[in-house]
């Protein structure tokens, strides 16, 4: 490139001397050698470096504390109590990331399940069709919340809050507010607790349902970070007029996160009831919150555009360790909600505080 | 012995409710120049650039790229006729790393199943063609093409904004106020960036509002007015004052009458 310019026609007399000066303008300087900018830099290239750190430091003190919880047992206990709502946390986090919230997730969930069992239990379909409605039930409710949010453009929290309330209506009418009892499940479609059987290994019972869950975060990593959905995702939670001027499809791909975030749902479903064991119109009120506290202390940022999928996960299994841990230490479950809630502010006030180190 | 332009408008109009923002503007754009466009405020010349970028669609007039009539929807038909615009803000996304935004939108795929299946995107493939792009415009003092572009200065954004337009724009390439937030030092830098494109033969639209960076690299000058062209000047033949006094209607050039 040409550095040093034949002084031109018209080259202002101001800018005359900057010949002489340093035409380095476009080299990249390194960051501060402190050790705090260092941390933050680090923290901010891997950011589930926080959420990992707080889990190990949370087994760590519960097991001194109480130490019937360093084992196996207790820690597949863990999994066990959070794979419902770290399902819910994954389909959270990829709303999240486009800067929306989903509120329905919890109602989509409850919905879809007394779906599963209605028509299993109640109407004999096979176990196989039944869920099969379901999941595209939980589909179709998400691609109602995409299509509100793309194309009618009301914000999120707006969109998600009606469809909250609509899809709780539309549950109470029709499971007629009754629940399906286990014995009925298990007399005429065991086939829809599967999720909640699983194996004994050295002295940890994992259940199928915890292992779909590990295997499911690991394919929506995977879909995140190595493919254009995944990138366009980001930039959209990043920047949506950036994303739509750089040829990004911005309504197709927010409609798609919704429904993919739908069917999320409507297969955790499935998991959920071979969790609990039978199918309630009223179960499951607390996963739409719990889902926003996980993935928001697994690092994903309420602003959108940044995040992790492992963080999510990482985050529901700290909420379930504090819960497991407190309440083998003896504390009364308030204060589990109370440690649920110190938690949230925490990891919002790291996220803000990693954001203006960015600027 | 006439060069045929490469991009022309023709007659555009473009009327929103009760405010007419372009009334029958015409533009032309030679291969191989810089072509700047100044005006007023208001003056529509943003409506101007916007439907030659494709970002809005006029209501009466032709567009010609290379001769052909064309008609853009969106932004993304203009891109794939080879037309790049590198918009004021940027756009570009803070938060992803300098390749995954100069690819943002057009992302490669492995070849094989792991692309057609897992739609996997050929990262190893599109870094080192953002790096070898970046390279071209001496850019690449930038050491790490995976940091995000969060942690560039303003410059450097710049640069990689027009990087990434040179790279795919292979027919135009339109720069929105590209030194409009940049310090001295900045501006210099992506001045002698807008050079290095137009040598590498890609003509450039350029609209500014600084004076003295139009009159440095322009060949050609348009000057927009009240929704048209007012003329086109070089400014080996005006100073600046003349420029300034056209654009706002204090003087007319020889041979134009304002027909209002």
């Amino acid at each position: 490139m040409s550095t040093v310019d034949e002084p031109t026609k018209t080259i202002s007399d101001f800018e005359a001397t900057l010949n002489k000066a340093d035409t380095a303008v476009a080299t990249f300087e390194k960051d501060d050698k402190t050790l705090t900018h260092v941390l933050r830099a680090q923290l901010r290239k891997n950011p589930t470096l926080i959420p990992a750190l707080v889990l190990l430091v949370s087994i760590i003190a519960f097991s001194i504390v109480a130490p019937r919880f360093f084992g196996m047992g207790a820690l597949s206990t863990v999994l066990k109590q959070t794979t419902v709502t770290g399902f819910i946390a994954l389909a959270q986090t990829l709303v999240i990331l486009t800067a929306g919230i989903d509120l329905s997730v919890g109602a989509i969930l409850v919905i879809s399940s007394l779906i599963m069992g209605n028509l299993a239990v109640i109407s004999g379909l096979p176990v196989f069709l039944a869920v099969l409605i379901g999941f595209g039930f939980g589909g179709l409710m998400g691609f109602v919340n995409g299509v509100l949010v793309a194309k009618i453009k009301l914000p999120p929290f707006i969109v998600t809050l009606g469809t909250l309330s609509i899809f709780n209506a539309l549950k109470l009418w029709y499971s007629q507010s009754e629940s399906i009892r286990n014995a009925d499940i298990e007399a005429n479609a065991s086939g829809l607790l599967w999720f909640g059987q699983g194996f004994n290994f050295s002295g940890a019972s994992l259940s199928y349902g915890g292992i779909t869950l590990i295997l499911l975060a690991a394919a929506l990593w995977y879909v995140l970070n190595h493919t254009a959905w995944g990138r366009h995702v980001h930039a959209i939670g990043d920047d949506p007029d950036a994303a739509m001027l750089s040829g990004i499809n911005v309504d197709r791909t927010l409609i798609s996160v919704y429904t993919v975030a739908g069917l999320i749902c409507g297969f955790a479903a499935w998991i959920a009831i071979g969790r609990v064991g039978s199918v309630s119109p009223i179960a499951f009120d607390t996963v739409n919150l719990g889902s926003i506290t996980a993935v928001v202390i697994g690092g994903t940022s309420l602003f959108g555009g940044r995040g992790s999928i492992i963080g999510s996960v990482l985050g529901a299994f700290i909420v379930g360790v504090f819960n497991t841990g407190l309440s083998l230490a003896g504390v009364d479950d308030y204060w589990q909600m109370f440690a649920a809630g110190c938690l949230v502010i925490v990891a919002v006030a790291l996220d803000q505080w990693l954001r203006r180190a960015s600027q | 012995m006439t060069v045929k332009p490469i991009l022309e408008a023709r007659g555009l109009m473009k009327r929103y409710g009760t405010v007419v923002a372009m009334n029958g503007a015409d533009f032309d754009l030679m291969p191989g120049e810089i072509c700047a466009v100044i005006g007023d405020n208001g003056a529509g010349k943003s409506t101007l650039i916007k439907a030659l970028s494709g970002a809005v669609t006029p209501d009466h007039g032709e567009i010609l790229l290379d001769g052909q009539p064309v008609h853009f929807r969106s932004p993304d038909d203009a891109r794939a006729m080879g037309i790049e615009t590198v918009y004021q803000n940027l756009a570009m996304s803070p938060a992803l790393s300098i390749a995954d935004n100069m690819f943002l939108g057009r992302e490669w795929r492995k070849p094989g199943i792991m692309g057609s299946v897992f739609r996997q995107m050929d990262r190893p493939r599109m870094e080192a063609f953002a790096r070898q792009k970046l390279s071209e415009l001496g850019l690449m003092t930038i050491q790490d093409i995976s940091q995000a572009v969060e942690t560039l200065s303003g410059g450097q954004r710049q640069g990689v904004a027009v990087a990434r337009a040179a790279a795919f724009g292979s027919k135009v390439v339109i720069l929105d106020e590209p030194t409009a937030a940049l310090g001295v030092k900045e501006s210099r830098r992506v001045l002698e960036l807008i050079r290095d494109v137009r040598a590498r033969g890609i003509p450039i639209i350029l609209i500014s509002h600084n004076m003295p960076h139009v009159f440095e690299v322009a060949d050609r000058i348009h000057i927009h007015r009240l929704g048209r062209r007012l003329c086109v000047i070089r400014p080996q033949d005006y100073s600046m004052s003349d420029a300034v006094a056209f654009m706002t209607g204090a003087k007319l050039p020889e041979g134009v009458t304002e027909a209002a």
